[in-house]
């Protein structure tokens, strides 16, 4: 970390010396997992390539952008020191904002993405995450953070509406709702596919439910405010509940918790409108204490794992889908498919509504954005580049009788190790039963959705370090368990920002829905949007093509279209505050983002390839369904009809978010000519500057005193 | 670093990173304020930290 202070120092020796050696560590790290073929490449150096470039990123990127583009200066009072309300806004230690951004920004996403691309090779997804991460996702986080923090915490929504105009504002609005809407959907299809057929996984999930009530209670009513030792009752518990899904499995119960997808969808649902509408303080605040322990601990593990075994990775470097396109687990290229399927991780922008949310009015100083919203996002990519690890290190044939859809490996292992004989892979049906046995689950066969794959990964590498083969299952579970818990708390969380945003819009046109209070109205606001994921989750679990493989291109379309919304605002600011010449930190990841989203859904929308373009998928099975045939996978006429609803439906959704994408960025470019045209600057959106009389220490002394060095108010 | 410092610095992270020092904050705050007007008891103040929100639903990441 280097000293804060815009004065221009000398260059130091060692540091010279360090950084050198931190270029020439991570330079190395690259030529062997680049360069390396036909030997065992080490999961060590996907590591050291990492961490050797996110230090170089931060160091000389960030510090570039902070000082020059942005200009922070840490003279201004921020939001957090002029409007302190001890509510909102309060000044809040770098470091804590850091690990609450952190735990606001890491989810599921990139855990799961980097398991799905893993099918193209483990080169194509380190290099995005890596590079995309430095000149793209850190920086749209940062600068978005920058920009709200300048604009005292203003939401994507109002930032787009502000800068661009009332169409860009209006569109951007509509993304963000459809795209938590395909968001929540995709992520609870993860979850259906982890725990359908599994009991174990099953019950000790539904134990969740009722620990979080209890710490609900505990923390409401017997120990108010003490949110440490409830966490640890909290943590305790859930690990006995993982524990117990191994007796359960055992035992006459087993059936009760043995779950066709389709009532786990049922469930989902129910769980979903019933958790939205209870008050924060029963489930969704002490689940997110629970999930952010969990977050941290296991990704802490996890690490320890990888370093400790620096387990051989058993992927090819890049596969043959990665130029054929004919990949199993989704379809379509590497380019642009890779960078759809990554996104979290690399570049997400559903952190931009993060980083214009509750952080920027808790930032202390201006270039600490750096740290928070550059730093935070490294991590991030770093739980993603442990992620494609685990799923690296796994046999392929395991990887792809896990992976593959249903449709296409049948339901035993033997018509499961024929079908991965056809990819091109080879495991045996004994292997293949022996692997599930290892992890106490009945069968692996098509357990889409990345989360079982990552669970085994992860069990192996956990296992190799705490606990021998004989914690196999257990850690299969932890893993299982750590993934739904972020997932539940998502669903939960993202069902009441959509309600929240339907009651503001629908506010508008009858008053008393716009109540926040409004019994009737957040009822059926909640269901509105818990039924409009629903039927996604739904189709996604029905789609005799494999949901995952259908809907996953979509929640990455969805999710980079968002990023390009995000990086057209900050590309706007720029050339809008005059600061044209540096317009391009932004504008080129702007520009990446938008031509693989616009390639991928131009793809999904006019490829005449039915496995890729989703209408003349929609098309052939349409022709078959008039003459009465059955194509596989379907099954009979019904699932011909599935499949031929749900690609219309698909398409038009891909088309929609892709008319959003062009309309905000047509409008956006309109705004900039503008700018740049006009004779006087525009006019600021900032708010005014005002001095800064708080002190803030480097120090790492932990003190309240320390933190915050308050001066006297009236 | 003694692992006495090292304790301290965990748990001050942790409590702040959880909220528990909310109150203390809170207190600081309210005695600067409103010097000798009464305080919101711990059980009331975490309530109505809690039930916002309800009313400030804020985003999860996926």
């Amino acid at each position: 970390m280097t000293t804060p202070g815009s004065t221009r120092t000398r260059p130091n020796w060692r540091s010279v010396l360090i950084w050198t050696a931190v270029s020439i560590a991570g330079a190395v790290a690259w030529g062997v997992i680049a360069l390396v073929r036909g030997e065992e490449v080490s999961a060590f150096w996907l590591v050291v390539a990492a961490l050797g470039s996110y230090a170089i990123g931060y160091r000389f990127y960030a510090r570039f952008i902070a000082r020059r583009v942005l200009k922070v200066d840490d003279t201004r009072a921020t939001p957090a020191e002029r409007l302190d309300d001890g509510v909102d806004y309060q000044p809040t230690d770098r470091r804590v904002l850091l690990g609450h951004h952190f735990a606001a920004i890491a989810g599921a996403g990139p855990l799961v993405g980097p398991v799905l691309a893993a099918q193209m090779g483990y080169l194509p997804g380190t290099m995005w995450i890596i590079i995309g991460v430095i000149f793209a996702g850190a920086v749209q986080d940062m600068v978005v953070l920058f920009i709200s923090m300048r604009r005292n915490g203003k939401s994507l929504g109002q930032l787009a509406r502000d800068e661009i105009g009332p169409i860009g504002g209006a569109a951007a609005l509509i993304g963000v709702f459809s795209i938590m809407i395909i968001i929540l959907a995709v992520l609870s299809l993860v979850v259906v596919n982890a725990l359908a057929a599994s009991p174990w996984g099953t019950f000790s999930i539904a134990m969740t439910i009722p620990i979080a009530l209890l710490m609900g209670f505990y923390l409401r009513t017997i120990r108010p405010g003490r949110v440490i030792e409830t966490s640890l009752i909290g943590v305790a518990l859930l690990v006995l509940a993982i524990v117990a899904g191994g007796w359960v499995q055992a035992s006459a119960w087993a059936d009760a918790f043995t779950l066709t997808p389709q009532t786990l969808v049922f469930c989902l649902v129910v769980y979903g409108f019933v958790a939205a509408v209870l008050p924060v303080w029963m489930l969704l605040a002490p689940r997110d204490y629970l999930s952010t322990f969990m977050k941290i601990g296991t990704i802490a593990l996890l690490a320890v794992g990888v370093l400790i075994t620096a387990p051989v990775l058993q992927t090819e470097a890049v596969t043959d889908f990665a130029t054929s396109g004919l990949g199993p687990v989704f379809a379509g290229k590497l380019f642009p498919f890779v960078f759809i399927t990554i996104a979290c991780g690399a570049l997400s922008g559903f952190h931009a509504l993060i980083a214009s949310g509750t952080t920027p009015k808790m930032i202390q100083k201006e270039s600490q954005v750096r740290m928070i919203g550059y730093g935070a996002m490294l991590m991030e990519s770093f739980v993603a580049v442990m992620a494609l690890i685990a799923a690296c290190v796994l046999d392929p044939g395991l990887y792809y009788a896990m992976n593959a859809p249903a449709g296409v490996l049948g339901t035993t292992v033997e018509s499961a190790s024929t079908a991965v004989a056809n990819l091109g892979f080879t495991i045996s049906p004994q292997d293949l039963q022996a692997a599930a046995d290892a992890v106490g689950e009945e069968s692996l066969v098509a357990r889409t959705g990345g989360a079982p794959t990552l669970a085994v990964g992860m069990s192996e590498i956990l296992s190799s370090v705490f606990g021998g083969d004989g914690l196999k299952a257990f850690w299969y579970h932890f893993a299982i368990m750590f993934e739904a818990l972020f997932i539940l708390t998502t669903v939960d969380a993202g069902t009441r920002v959509g309600r929240f945003m339907l009651q503001d819009t629908l506010g508008n046109v009858w008053k008393p829905l716009g109540r926040v209070g409004w019994k009737p109205g957040l009822w059926a606001t909640s269901a509105v949007v818990v039924c409009a994921w629903g039927y996604f989750l739904y189709a996604g679990v029905n789609d005799p093509l494999g949901g995952i493989n259908q809907l996953f291109p979509l929640f990455g379309i969805a999710n980079q279209l968002l990023a390009a919304i995000a990086l057209t605002v900050a590309t706007t600011v720029l050339v809008k505050s005059g600061r044209l010449k540096w317009a391009w930190v932004t504008a080129v990841p702007l520009a990446w983002t938008a031509v693989v989203t616009l390639t991928a859904s131009w793809q999904k929308v006019f490829s005449d390839d039915p496995r890729i373009g989703f209408f003349a998928q929609r098309e052939r099975y349409a022709q078959a369904l008039d003459q009465g045939e059955v194509l596989a996978p379907a099954k009979d006429l019904d699932q011909m009809q599935t499949v031929v609803t749900n690609s219309t439906v698909d398409g038009v959704l891909a088309a929609f978010f892709a008319s959003l994408v062009v309309v905000i960025i047509l409008n956006a470019a309109l705004v900039c000519w503008r700018a740049v045209r006009s004779a006087e600057p525009l006019p600021t959106t900032e708010a005014p500057y005002v001095e800064s009389k708080l002190l803030v220490s480097a120090g790492h002394v932990p003190s309240t005193e320390d933190s915050v060095a308050e001066e006297d108010r009236p | 670093m003694t692992p006495r410092r090292l304790y301290g610095l965990v748990r001050w992270y942790l409590r702040e990173l959880t909220g528990e020092t909310a109150y203390e904050r809170y207190l600081e705050r309210h005695r600067r304020a409103h010097p000798g007007a009464p305080a919101l008891p711990r059980r009331e103040f975490e309530r109505q930290r809690t039930d916002r929100g309800d009313e400030h639903p804020g985003a999860r990441c996926c």
